[in-house]
């Protein structure tokens, strides 16, 4: 029987007592909802519109990635990951990449790793520019959506045309990734830059000095600096919080410690705050990936390494050694096998520390991948976000999580 | 062996050793980035014991990671819980317990977290089959009113 239907105790009834109180009601939500982004479900008390209780269910989109990609060979496990951060799929390749070679003790030649800065901000762009838009049409601001769509789909034009896909890129290899950048990529990109940067001074003009967009979000789903790091927030969500933490800067990797950028930092906690954190950051990603196609050098994109690297596709159908080459990386029981041993890497993901935990037994299958997802730490601060808040503002503060249920549940 | 370096710290002195790290004003590692167990059934060269569980600790102080390790035998792994150190460990530790069967002491709500409650075994460890069918589960209301009662029970007498 619903809660809020619950028969009253007579006795208590008569004594005057509870007679105008309203029992709190149980509310569910998702995990099929459309505004649960992915699938996740709330379990809400609701005394009127305030939330008195709640609890965060994850797990319905759980596919067994870890399992999964023990039985895989370890290129064979870049796909998967794909399909963690569905947003920025092109970060977590990076970081698998980065997390294997770390094992093998390889380092990818200079001009990949550019490369591989420059994806990995054009992903973090777009991964901030869906989730400012999908939150703020939820709060009911369908323009900036638009807009960010838009210019979402510049950039996933680009990216389609640098990896030949949208979204499920598998860009990376280990030791190297899959093709160079096109010729005419700056002038492209240059394009697209312009694009975004157009789309973000609009959003910004209909949003930052918006009274309903500051009334719903300023103030809502705070954050104390001490609570996000109990929690292990990482990412915007912390910075947001006034705590100045990004990986990119503490433990730079790739190239980031020769390109110029700053961490934006807010100290408010709140959905507001972490608005304007993620419309900062991207600037400074279109910059970075500026500074990057300047500083970038020519050169292979792919290590040297025959133990590493597949061939030239050219050297294998002329030479034997380049055959025999190809075989030993492609047979099963051959291939890339890292020494044994146990790395963990991180890399700066769009919502925060994507870090890897690799295990390898000296066999050419991961013995063990596990993922650390910055989303699950984010939500499981989730509840303590919305308890005593409006029920109305559960979505807005749900949106600005930017929960994304591949990594999550994994 | 390959990587990164981790200290090994035995069961029994894992509480101490992590408060110490997360308290002590010298070393202030405030943040639990990952808790994250593994099971070495199958791995070729000898362990201290079957599973491991991970703990990756960053101090913004020190401006340094730091890997410990627990080794735990194979009959009923369990470790003393950090939720009270580190509120994020609540999570990691349910999923630890959903995926390899790690027990953690004082926990105050290990519950499966990614799969359901209904789910036979323990999916992550190294003789849990691929391919294994489980059995079907009879389909549940929406809202589990009994679980909203207890919790709001609970909720308003902390006790």
């Amino acid at each position: 029987m619903p809660l809020g239907l619950e028969q009253k105790d007579p006795a208590a009834a008569r004594a005057g007592e509870d007679e105008f109180r309203i029992e709190p009601t149980a509310i569910n939500m998702g995990p099929s909802h459309p505004a649960m982004h992915g699938t996740i479900r709330l379990m809400l008390k609701l005394d009127g519109e305030k939330v008195v209780w709640a609890d965060v269910e994850i797990g319905y989109l759980h596919r067994a990635f870890e399992k999964t990609v023990e039985h895989k060979t370890w290129n064979q496990a870049v796909p998967y990951t794909d399909r963690l951060n569905y947003c920025s799929p092109l970060i977590n390749n990076v970081g698998y990449a980065l997390a294997v070679e770390k094992l093998l003790g390889v380092e990818a030649p200079e001009r990949c790793q550019y490369i591989r800065v420059i994806m990995s901000e054009l992903s973090r762009v777009a991964d901030h520019l869906t989730c400012i838009g999908a939150s703020a049409m939820e709060m009911g601001a369908f323009t900036a959506f638009l807009y960010f769509i838009k210019a979402r789909e510049y950039i996933w034009q680009l990216i389609e045309e640098v990896t030949g896909a949208r979204l499920t890129i598998s860009y990376t290899r280990v030791g190297g990734v899959t093709k160079d950048l096109p010729l005419n990529f700056g002038e492209r990109f240059a394009f697209v830059a312009g694009k975004t940067r157009e789309a973000l001074a609009e959003v910004d003009a209909l949003l930052s000095r918006n009274r309903i967009f500051l009334d719903r979000t300023r103030g809502v789903g705070v954050m104390p600096a001490d609570r996000a790091v109990q929690y292990g927030f990482t990412g915007p969500m912390l910075r947001a919080s006034g705590v100045d933490y990004d990986v990119r800067r503490n433990f730079p990797y790739l190239v980031y410690d020769r390109l110029r950028f700053e961490v934006p930092v807010a100290t408010e906690g709140d959905n507001y705050a972490r608005y304007r954190v993620r419309l900062e950051e991207m600037r400074q990603s279109l910059s970075i990936v500026e500074q990057a196609l300047e500083g970038m050098p020519e050169g292979p994109v792919n290590v040297a390494d025959p133990r590493v690297a597949l061939p030239d596709k050219k050297d294998v159908y002329t030479n034997i050694e380049a055959l025999m080459n190809h075989f030993k990386l492609l047979m099963p029981g051959h291939g890339i096998r890292p020494p044994a041993g146990e790395v963990y890497q991180a890399v700066e993901g769009a919502n925060g520390e994507l870090g890897f935990w690799v295990i390898s037994d000296g066999s050419d299958r991961p013995y063990r991948v596990r993922v650390r997802p910055p989303c699950f730490a984010l939500m499981s601060g989730l509840e303590e976000m919305i308890v005593g808040g409006q029920v109305a503002d559960v979505i807005a503060t749900f949106g600005s999580v930017n929960m994304i249920a591949g990594e999550l549940d994994r | 062996m390959a990587g990164s370096p981790a200290a090994v710290v035995s069961a029994g002195a894992l509480a101490g050793v992590l408060a110490f790290l997360k308290d002590d004003p010298e070393t202030g590692f405030a943040f639990l980035m990952d808790l994250a167990a593994a099971d070495y059934l199958k791995f070729p060269s000898p362990r201290p014991g079957r599973f491991a569980v991970s703990y990756q600790l960053y101090s913004p102080k020190l401006g340094a990671r730091l890997c410990v390790k627990a080794y735990l035998p194979a009959e009923n792994p369990s470790l003393p819980t950090a939720s009270g150190l580190w509120a994020g460990a609540d999570w990691f530790e349910r999923e630890a317990w959903d995926m390899y069967g790690i027990r953690f002491e004082g926990h105050p709500n290990l519950k499966r977290i990614l799969m359901y409650e209904e789910f036979e075994g323990h999916a992550l460890r190294k003789d849990y089959p691929l391919g294994r069918m489980q059995p079907l589960v009879p389909m549940r209301d929406a809202i589990d009113y009994e679980k909203v009662r207890q919790q709001s029970r609970r909720a308003s007498n902390p006790s």
